[in-house]
This record gives structure tokens, sequence and C-alpha cells, in this order.
């Protein structure tokens, strides 16, 4: 925090000069809050690279107390979970989620579909394990809240403040996701393993919020 | 219910989905925000040349021995950090192929911060110049409303970062004469012209022999001599001037195409 504290002011009086700080400060930070809400490496690079462009054009437009003001890591946060869920509409529009069905009973992978090194998705789904795709079964509204507190780290208000929800409602939706994760883990796997996860529906037919989320779930 | 964190190894698990960004992401928004240029070779009328470039426009244009003095060169006049391409955005490439092919209509952003409003004049002046033709500087300095300003439109033109692109070999000096070229010399400057289709040998005989303007006698207008007007003047009828007070005095108008203008000394 004091860090950012002093980028802050630093970027209030030379934008253009600090801005390479900012960027090495929080990349990787904002490719891990875009991949763990996206679930796709080449998407989450768009988002973090669009979100460090969209903070560098915001901030050219503030005043410079408002500049030294800015808690820097929730507001970067709420940039990008902003810019993600666009992209997750772009694609839903793009894709409706029905039409994959014959697809992939046919043995389509969506995930060849990326033009990404194998090598990487290999090690990607090694190393985040069974949990990252779990994440992407979570519904939106609880998956955002986690991935900003536990697995970016950021404090209970640091979420509230970066998606505008009081603290109160963060540390709910933040116990019912956790609750949420755990029964996924404790579930049986599916025949083909984790990797195919993302393409069930976010929400079991049991879940009384299944069918909301359902539409958008399906493909992420 | 939920335990407390230190205690929870789920937590552990989360925070263990942090993930590193692939260093293209950083160095990609500096580049589109400007805080960083790209660059990569590609072809011109002088052989190989390199352009920077980076999300305000293109920034720099020019010959090195190799990679290593190019960015050297960029990056003591930007103050940015540059790295290689594998090769140009495939637009740009078509918009500086067909611009050096002539085609005024493709579009080319550049990238000139650092320049003062009087080098961007200079600069922007120079674009009109069309392919095959020169104007000399006491031309662009007329043009610009600082008709005295000669020797300062000669240091901007050779502190131009995007020769080629932008056309200042198209102008020379008031006596004729090819005059200095910042890409590598007047050599190259007469290279890029004969290129250009323009007959160098011709334009400094004639200005040598004192030819400054040219006129035609069926329709008494006065053009710069490689005015497009004035090359369709046939031999027959082509009248040659050493001053546009000459051509006044003989009854011509100046061209409305190439705006010729008295040279201030």
């Amino acid at each position: 925090m004091d860090s950012d504290t002093s980028l802050a002011a630093r970027l209030a009086r030379d934008l253009d000069g600090a801005f390479p700080d900012l960027v090495e400060a929080h990349v990787d930070h904002l490719f891990t809050i875009a991949l763990r809400l996206l679930g796709d490496r080449r998407d989450a690079e768009e988002v973090a690279q669009d979100a460090l462009v969209a903070a560098h054009r915001a901030i050219a437009g503030y005043e410079s107390e408002r500049i030294v003001d800015l808690r820097l890591r929730p507001w970067l946060a709420s940039i990008t979970v902003n810019l993600a869920r666009n992209k997750r509409r772009r694609f839903a529009d793009r894709h409706p989620a029905q039409s994959l069905e014959p697809l992939t009973a046919s043995g389509f992978d969506p995930r060849d579909d990326a033009v990404v090194d194998p090598s990487t998705v290999a090690v990607e789904r090694e190393s985040a394990g069974e949990l990252g795709s779990l994440l992407l079964q979570l519904p939106v509204s609880l998956r955002t809240p986690i991935v900003l507190r536990h697995v970016a780290g950021l404090s209970v208000a640091e979420t509230a403040a970066a998606l505008g929800r009081p603290e109160g409602t963060i540390k709910a939706q933040v116990s019912r996701g956790l609750d949420r994760l755990r029964d996924l883990l404790e579930r049986p796997r599916s025949p083909r393993g984790a990797g195919d996860a993302h393409l069930r529906p976010a929400d079991p037919p049991d879940t009384p919020r299944g069918v909301a989320f359902a539409a958008t779930e399906v493909l992420r | 219910m939920t335990s407390s964190p230190q205690a929870d190894p789920l937590l552990d698990r989360l925070a263990n989905l942090r993930a590193t960004a692939p260093a293209r992401v950083a160095s990609d928004a500096l580049v589109e925000l400007g805080l960083a240029d790209r660059y990569a070779a590609t072809d011109s009328p002088l052989g190989r040349v390199f352009v920077a470039w980076n999300g305000r426009g293109v920034a720099w244009l020019g010959t090195a021995a190799d990679s290593a003095e190019f960015e050297a060169a960029v990056s003591a006049h930007t103050g940015r950090p540059i790295a290689r391409a594998d090769a140009l955005p495939t637009a740009l490439a078509r918009s500086i192929e067909r611009r050096l092919a002539g085609d005024r209509r493709a579009r080319i952003q550049l990238d000139l911060r650092g320049a003062t409003s009087f080098e961007v004049a200079v600069w922007r002046k120079a674009l009109e110049i069309p392919r095959g033709e020169v104007r000399p500087y006491g031309w662009i300095a007329a043009e610009i409303g600082r008709p005295k300003a000669v020797r300062a439109v000669g240091t901007a033109l050779a502190h131009n970062p995007v020769p080629l692109v932008v056309p200042c070999h198209r102008v020379v000096r008031s006596d004729g004469t090819i005059g200095q070229y910042s890409l590598g010399g007047p050599g190259n400057k007469r290279r890029i012209l004969t290129s250009e289709g323009l007959d160098t040998g011709r334009l400094e005989a004639e200005a040598a022999a004192g030819v400054r303007f040219v006129g035609s006698d069926t329709t008494h207008i006065v053009c710069h001599p490689t005015c497009r007007d004035a090359r369709r003047v046939t031999e027959r009828h082509r009248v040659a001037f050493p001053s546009l007070a000459a051509a006044a005095a003989a009854g011509y108008r100046p061209c409305r195409h190439c705006r010729p203008v008295s040279l201030v000394a």
C-alpha cells in the first residue's frame, strides 16, 4: 500500500514517467484477476493490457488531487473486472451457449480453437489444477469477490471498493462462494477430468440460482 | 462455519492460483500508450530502412548499419525504451508501401511529440509537395507564413524524424541545387527523386543556367520548373525566367497549383 501511495503521487506529478512502474507493479495482479474470471489465457492477456491502457487514459483526465487519492489496487481491479465482464458478454453474444452442444457431442474441444501453445495450457492446467476450473463454475457474482479477495489478495475493504458493494455483502458472498467451492471439490470427478468442466452448466440443477447464470456460464 | 484464514487449506490453494503475465502484456500496453516503441525493417527506394512506431503513430524512420545503432539513435531522441519486432503491423506496412509509391491517400499516423509547432507546420507543408516535384525551402517558408524563416525551414527538415514518409527530399535549395539530405546525404536525395520520376540532371543543369521559373507562352502562367503544369508545356511554348519579377514583367501570372513566390535571399 505504501508503495502504491507514493506511486500515485508520482503519477500525479509525471504520468508518463511513472506509468511504467505502475505497469510493472500491477500487471501480474491484473492478469491473475482476468485469468481466474475468464479461464482463458489469451482473453486474460487482452483484458490485462486493455485495463492498463484504460487506467492510463483515465488518469490522464483526472485532476492531480484525485490521482494522489487513488487507491490503485482496488481501482485497477475494478477496471479489470469490468473489462472481463464486457469480454464475457461479447463472447456470449457471438457464441450462443446452445450452439456448442452438437459440436462438443461430436468431440469438439473449444480449447482447440485458441491459438495457444498446447504446452502452456498443459502447464497451466497442472499448476492451477482442478481448482481453477471449479472456480469458473461459480456464478460470476460469487466468483468475482473470491478471485479479488483470495486469489488476488485484496482486503475485504479493497474488494468492497473494487466491486462497489458493502463490506458485509462481500464477506457473505466470499463465504457462500467458498462453501460452494468446497461442495464442488468433494463431488466425484467427471470421466474426462477437470479439462471439460467448464462446458457444464455453472450450477447444478438442484441449486436455486442455477437457472439465472446457466446461460452465460456454460462456455466459461 | 468457515474456518480462520490461516488454517484453511482452500485459501492457500486459491492464493496459489496467482499467475504471472507474459512479458508481452506489459510491453504491448506501453507501446499502445506511446510509452515505448517497436521497430522493424522494411524496404524503401533507398533499400532497407528501419521504422519505429507506437500506438500514437510512426515515430522514426532511418537507416542504420545494424539494430543496435538504430535503437540507440531512436532512444536518444525519444527517451523511450525500444524493442525489435518481427515485422511492421500489416496495415502500417501497406500504408507505408502505398505512400512511398506515391499514393497520398494512404493515411499514416505520426507520433511527433517533442516537435515544435513550427517544425510540424514545415513537415505538414512538405507533405503537400506531389511526388516527382520539388519546391525550394523559401516556398515552404512563404506557405506557412514565415517568409523570412528559410534557414529555420532547412533546420526543421533536417530534423524530420520520418524521412520518406514526410518527403523532405522534395525540398531543394532556392538556387535550384539539390541541397542536403538527412537520410544519407545529397546522393540519396538524388536517388529518391529519380525513383519518383524527376529528371534531377535537367533540374540542376537548368538551375545552374539561372532558370528559377518556367511559363507557357500560350497560357501566360508561370510555375516552379517541376510543377506538373509546367512539365506539360511543350518545348516550343516553354519560357524560362530567372525571377518572378521577370515573369510578371512579361505579363505572366503565378500558377494556382504550385504557387511560386519571390524568394527571399
